[in-house]
């Protein structure tokens, strides 16, 4: 049996901040979805079915906010469901979007990933105490510090590496202008000075905490004719998962991670990643992890892939241009961060990424992660559809 | 609009469930839920490994703490590396995105599964937390004292009186002697007033649980089941969260989501309804015309146990386990979420001819 093609119609997304004060959980969504409509020109009742993604419900202290959001979204009436798998959620939730069209159940489809952390306090979210359990009280940075400070050693990275990642992410984060961090008077230096938060990340090598939603129309070949701005389309996707802890998980490169972008690679027809991919959107909540993921993502060997950051590889105007937007280390509202890396990914194909966009950029990777490095979640898209 | 028809046959080939209870402090939600998994992969004799896709439904709300679903994912063994999700609802809404994923061909069999312990907490004030959280949750209203709402709206409308609620309630309880797994067995009291016009026996236990089931498409569903439940149509669909501006006598989504999972097309001869209140069985009834030859709930349903995330997945399991059996050829399963029925899911299944 062969799979609908899918594809991006519709973009939206709200502008990030640290608090949106002057909307409600329901306004911030909304604002996403009708500028992905509008992207699209589509209006609700186009819409078949709504999937709507985002990190723990603790977060905003609304259990289930899908019930309470289904009129904002425009869902009465219609099927609703709501993914939540950590931090890959923005992935995972496109993705679940995307096979409702693969599939054929339904034509198109609005998918939505937000987080309005001002409402509540992540921190706290992560926070709540169990029994035997050590509680998250660290925040993510103590989870992955020392992890980073493995791939440090195991690789022999310099450790001028993560300032030079964070210098660019903020750099490009100024050319878009829906990213939430836009520090006009970055320097290298000043990213070097900032203080240490969890040896060895700093200050601005970290995410910033935001407000803020992405959303994204994907429909079938039909609705895909009717676009009236060229589509993104779904060369491959895929999902995987592998537990947080046990005695043989390699954090540093988890093998979750490699398998799920070789099924993607393996769907899209891909044999050189490092070579046939265009650009990379990549969840780099910490500056050290794009190093990391590179290696994991087949993009380079075991222990090269900081030399590819070193060299200016993932500079926009680099050969494989990573975080083009600014990525997670310039806006983070945690559920919507997924989405936007495939957003973004799919602006690129499309050439609508305005003053990020990478020049011919024809094949795009879109990647989440979550939990202890245990879900994955990713797409690649292209200006073709698959098979043409 | 749909593009095409689903085309691939997708069948429950195994259900398994715990035994419900109003406590298990003895258990953590993965050690209730370690049993039911591997009973339901005995029952086809697959492993984690031979599972294409797994899918799970729970809330963090229940546990009381941020990604609870990750330690559950620990117990189903996922090295190496599986493929895999996870929805924020009832588990019968991980089996519609399973069944959607078994339809794109990337799988040919899935696990799923859910649970819930509704009893660390009181439950009727953690679901308030699901109401708009700036104008209705600060004021508490608890989920039977909506549900009292429907009741009333019911009744004032002519459409059951407390008799006829207190037969729901009887015969429910009474089908449930024969299930092993529910929480309330055999008669029970219909009991005081809760919130009126509700009754204790009116409104379902609070309780813990955990169920899973299997998926598998095509001739591999035949070789896991002697008579799989063929998944004929699925379908699931919402309506506004506002209380006020819903007919709450009626059940508008549930009549398209049966509509367009192709209920109305022949008669089923049983219904598993996902109605945690009497009341909310006689909306149903009606939303899916449902006649007197049709066994409604043979399970003793979500008044005889009502672990919340599992109960709409139960009640998928349970009409498929009929046509395991050969006690239904054509079943329809229901399941609900949100307040008063605002969020509603119905799938038909059916048996091969014999």
């Amino acid at each position: 049996m062969s799979k609908e093609p899918v594809a991006v119609v519709g973009i939206g997304q709200t502008k990030h901040v640290a608090a949106r004060r002057d909307v409600s959980i329901a306004g911030l969504v909304r604002e996403a979805a009708r500028r992905a409509l509008d992207d699209a020109g589509l209006s609700w009742a186009d819409v078949d079915a709504v999937v709507i993604g985002k990190a723990p419900d603790f977060f905003e202290g609304v259990m289930m906010p899908e019930l309470y959001l289904a009129d904002a979204l425009g869902a009465v009436g219609k099927p609703m469901l709501r993914v939540h798998t950590a931090g890959s959620v923005g992935g995972s939730t496109a993705l679940v979007a995307a096979n409702l069209v693969a599939a054929r159940v339904h034509g198109t489809v609005l998918t939505l990933a937000f987080e309005k952390q001002s409402e509540s306090n992540a921190m706290w979210g992560l926070s709540l105490p169990i029994p035997f359990q050590q509680p998250l009280l660290a925040g993510a940075g103590g989870f992955f510090a020392p992890h980073i400070r493995a791939y440090m050693r195991r690789s022999g990275a310099p450790e001028t590496i993560g300032a030079l990642v964070a210098y660019k992410d903020r750099r490009n984060a100024l050319k878009n202008p829906y990213a939430h961090l836009h520090e006009h008077d970055i320097t290298l230096e000043k990213v070097m000075a900032s203080p240490m938060l969890w040896d060895p990340v700093r200050y601005s090598e970290t995410c910033p905490s935001s407000d803020g939603a992405c959303a994204m129309i994907l429909t079938d070949r039909t609705g895909a004719a009717r676009a009236p701005r060229p589509p993104a389309w779904m060369l491959g996707g895929a999902m995987r998962s592998e537990p947080t802890l046990f005695a043989g998980k390699d954090f540093v490169s988890p093998r979750a991670g490699r398998d799920c972008a070789a099924d993607v690679y393996r769907q899209a027809g891909i044999t050189d990643p490092r070579r046939e991919i265009d650009g990379a959107e990549i969840y780099v909540p910490f500056s050290w992890y794009e190093p990391m993921w590179l290696e994991n993502l087949g993009f380079a060997d075991e222990g090269e892939g900081w030399k590819l950051t070193e060299a200016g590889v993932t500079e926009l105007d680099g050969d494989l241009p990573v975080n083009m937007s600014g990525g997670v280390l310039s806006t983070n509202p945690i559920g919507a961060s997924g989405m936007i890396r495939f957003a973004e990914a799919a602006l690129q194909v499309r050439g609508q990424a305005g003053e990020h966009q990478v020049e011919g950029a024809r094949r795009v990777l879109g990647h989440a992660y979550g939990g202890g490095s245990q879900f994955f979640s990713m797409w690649l898209v292209g200006d073709r559809p698959p098979d043409s | 609009m749909t593009s095409a028809p689903p085309h691939r046959e997708i069948a429950v080939v195994a259900f398994a469930q715990t035994g419900h209870r109003r406590t298990s402090d003895e258990l953590s939600e993965v050690e209730m839920l370690m049993p039911v998994l591997h009973e339901v992969l005995d029952r086809t004799g697959l492993k984690t490994a031979d599972i294409d896709f797994t899918c799970s439904g729970s809330s963090d709300y229940l546990a009381g703490r941020a990604f609870s679903f990750t330690l559950a994912l620990d117990g189903v063994g996922a090295w190496p590396p599986i493929s895999e999700s996870h929805v924020e609802m009832d588990g019968a809404w991980a089996l519609y995105e399973a069944w959607t994923k078994l339809l794109t061909g990337d799988a040919d069999t899935a696990l799923v599964y859910s649970y819930g312990k509704s009893s660390p907490g009181p439950v009727r004030d953690v679901l308030t937390r699901q109401l708009d959280p700036y104008y209705v949750a600060p004021l508490w209203p608890d989920s039977v004292a909506l549900a009292a709402l429907q009741a009333q709206a019911l009744i004032d409308a002519g459409d059951t009186d407390e008799p006829a609620l207190a037969a729901v309630a009887a015969r429910n309880r009474e089908s449930a002697a024969a299930n092993p797994h529910a929480q309330l067995r055999g008669a029970v009291p219909q009991g005081d007033y809760l919130v009126r016009p509700l009754r204790t026996g009116d409104c379902p236990p609070i309780g813990d649980g955990a169920a899973a089931v299997i998926l598998a498409a095509g001739d591999r569903a035949r070789e896991l089941c002697a008579r799989p439940a063929w998944i004929r149509g699925i379908d699931h669909r919402t309506e506004a969260h506002g209380l006020g501006v819903r007919d709450l006598t009626d059940s508008p989504s549930t009549r398209l989501a049966a509509e367009r999972a192709g209920a109305f097309e022949r008669p089923v001869d049983t219904a598993e309804l996902h109605a945690p209140f009497t009341t909310q069985e006689i909306v149903l009834r009606k939303a899916l015309r449902l006649g007197d030859d049709v066994t409604v709930n043979p399970s003793g349903g979500a008044l005889a146990a009502n672990p919340i995330m599992a109960a709409g997945l139960i009640r998928v399991g349970e009409a498929a386990a009929r046509i395991h059996r050969g006690d239904s050829d054509r079943a329809l399963a229901h399941a609900t979420s949100g307040p008063c029925l605002q969020q509603n899911l119905v799938a038909v299944l059916e048996g091969e001819a014999r």
